[in-house]
């Protein structure tokens, strides 16, 4: 299954950080980490994950510097930052109430409703 | 000579990156990594070296979207660059449909000269009907654009047929003011035409109204621009020919610039949504700049007639430049809110808008009153009907347009009861300039 087009846009932010929070990383790695995640169904051109870290970086959810891979490879890493926790945090709340309203409907949700 | 080893040809690809003027030499260093990384990755499963590369090179997406993309981003990086990166949804055959819209309104304008001068020169009529020549063409290329329902498009070519029929078969009086009225008033007609083609015929959403205001805004702004590089062009085609064929300049300019300037209507309105999603537009820009100034030019010019008054020199063509004065302040306050939804709105913005309006609304009434009182020994002309029924439309329009902005400011009313104020009264516009194109002359006598 494919997701389309417009979710996965919607996704990329929450998605991209929550791999940062995890460990610092590298376009690469980043999108090997979101292919494994996904088990495929997140397609993603390559290339448009770059212009999207750039603007993580403007925005300063995330700090990039380069490094250089084992093979001696010159390599960008990319690092979330304070605001970037706190942009995730913000954006799961959103995602989870996005899931527990769907799955409210459709009585898929393993989401534990707030409060109850 | 070079042999396609899998090191020149990932060279090769760089370079293809590079071309792009958003990316940079570091962006290239990471995507050239990237690339790297995929195809070793791909190897490692047992790919050749030209598999690996044809994969790694797919996956990373069409060299023209992704530096569409980086563009977006990097917009800074461009700066009103008007290189083309084609957009993600195969827009290649947009640029040979532009061109020969473009090339279709030069050739016709150019025919309706050489009618002209065939039929004994008769410079007003070719005056009268050059938008007939280049306006529908615009929206023609519009509703191509759009792929605008057939039922639409045939309305729309009807109402074109009819003006253009009605304004060749009224007998005019040579150099009457009727004639020069529907030359200014056919165009803005017809560009209510263009408007409707633009949104595709869904006139009822205030909405796709807006989108063809803005539409319009950063038209004028591009075929201003196209202007000035021609005017450029011309004036040195001009200088240099001035040595060798002096005579030959006038015939130049008589083919180049009547096609140069109807063509530029469709490549500006090409450019106008080739650029839209890379640059930010520019009308609101131009407003928040202007807004303030204007605001302070009318709060004096309405201090110093009130104080002074305006008994003395009574100038008739005084109303014509309220009109376009008012104009303006519509303008202003029209492209403001066209910028609202852009970021957070500034209550400074809309007071100084309320200051613009009230002050020209004062100014007007001033100018209008004593107009009125001296319509008894000057008499209704058709210009001075046609200044002052655009002046109260424009009156109407702005009375409300204070009100609402007032209602915005003390937290009453929404802001979107402005926009929707000034989308909803567009068809007054159009309205009383198709009432002046075709009522008032023959009201008038064809005078």
């Amino acid at each position: 299954m494919n997701i389309d087009k417009d979710l996965v846009a919607a996704m990329a932010t929450p998605l991209v950080l929550a791999i940062l929070l995890e460990d610092r990383s590298y376009g690469y790695a980043i999108l090997k980490r979101v292919r494994e995640l996904s088990a495929g169904d997140v397609e993603w051109t390559d290339g448009m994950l770059y212009p999207l870290l750039h603007r993580l970086e403007r925005l300063g959810y995330i700090r990039a510097e380069w490094g250089a891979s084992s093979e001696g490879r010159r390599r960008r890493y990319y690092e979330i930052t304070n605001a970037g926790r706190t942009q995730l945090a913000e954006q799961r709340k959103q995602w989870e109430a996005a899931t527990r309203t769907l799955g409210g409907l459709w009585g898929l949700t393993t989401v534990p409703v707030a409060g109850a | 000579m070079m042999t396609e080893t899998p090191e020149n040809r990932i060279q090769e690809w760089r370079a293809a990156i590079l071309r792009a003027p958003a990316v940079d030499a570091g962006d290239a260093d990471e995507l050239e990594a990237h690339l790297r990384e995929q195809i070793d990755d791909l190897k490692a499963t047992g790919l050749t070296d030209d598999e690996a590369f044809l994969v790694a090179v797919k996956r990373l997406g069409e060299v023209d979207v992704v530096t569409a993309e980086f563009a977006r981003e990097h917009s800074d990086r461009l700066w009103k660059q008007l290189a083309m990166s084609r957009e993600a949804d195969g827009a290649g055959g947009s640029v040979v449909a532009m061109l020969a819209f473009a090339v279709l309104t030069g050739v016709l304008i150019q025919v309706g000269r050489l009618l002209a001068d065939a039929w004994g020169g008769s410079e007003t009529w070719f005056v009268r009907d050059a938008s007939l020549f280049v306006l529908p063409v615009l929206a023609g290329y519009l509703a191509f654009v759009r792929r605008m329902p057939l039922k639409p498009v045939l309305v729309l070519a009807g109402v074109v047929l009819v003006l253009a029929v009605a304004v060749n078969v009224f007998p005019f009086e040579s150099g009457g003011s009727t004639d020069a009225l529907v030359a200014i008033h056919l165009p803005v007609v017809l560009w209510f035409v263009v408007g409707i083609a633009y949104v595709g015929g869904e006139v009822r959403s205030s909405a796709r109204r807006m989108d063809a205001v803005r539409f319009t805004g950063e038209w004028v702004i591009y075929y201003t621009l196209i202007a000035l590089g021609g005017a450029v062009l011309i004036g040195l085609t001009a200088l240099v020919l001035s040595p060798i064929a002096p005579d030959a300049i006038d015939q130049v300019m008589l083919w180049v610039i009547p096609s140069g300037a109807a063509g530029a209507t469709v490549v500006a309105a090409w450019l106008v949504e080739e650029k839209k999603s890379v640059i930010e537009n520019l009308a609101p820009v131009l407003t928040a700049i202007f807004t303030p100034l204007f605001a302070v030019m009318l709060l004096v010019s309405a201090i110093g007639y009130l104080a002074v008054g305006i008994g003395l020199d009574f100038n008739r063509d005084l109303l014509t430049v309220f009109d376009a004065l008012l104009l303006v302040v519509v303008g202003l306050v029209v492209y403001g809110i066209s910028a609202r939804n852009a970021g957070p709105r500034s209550s400074l913005m809309d007071v100084l808008r309320l200051v613009a309006v009230i002050a020209a609304i004062v100014l007007d009434v001033l100018v209008l009153a004593s107009m009125l009182a001296r319509v008894g020994e000057l008499g209704f002309t058709p210009n001075r009907v046609a200044a002052l029924g655009l002046n109260i439309v424009l009156l109407v329009n702005l009375a409300v347009t204070a009100w609402l902005i007032a209602g915005v400011l003390a937290g009453k009313a929404p802001a979107l009861r402005v926009e929707r104020w000034q989308t909803g009264y567009l068809p007054v516009f159009g309205a009383w300039a198709l009432a002046v194109a075709l009522v008032l002359p023959p009201v008038f006598g064809f005078t």
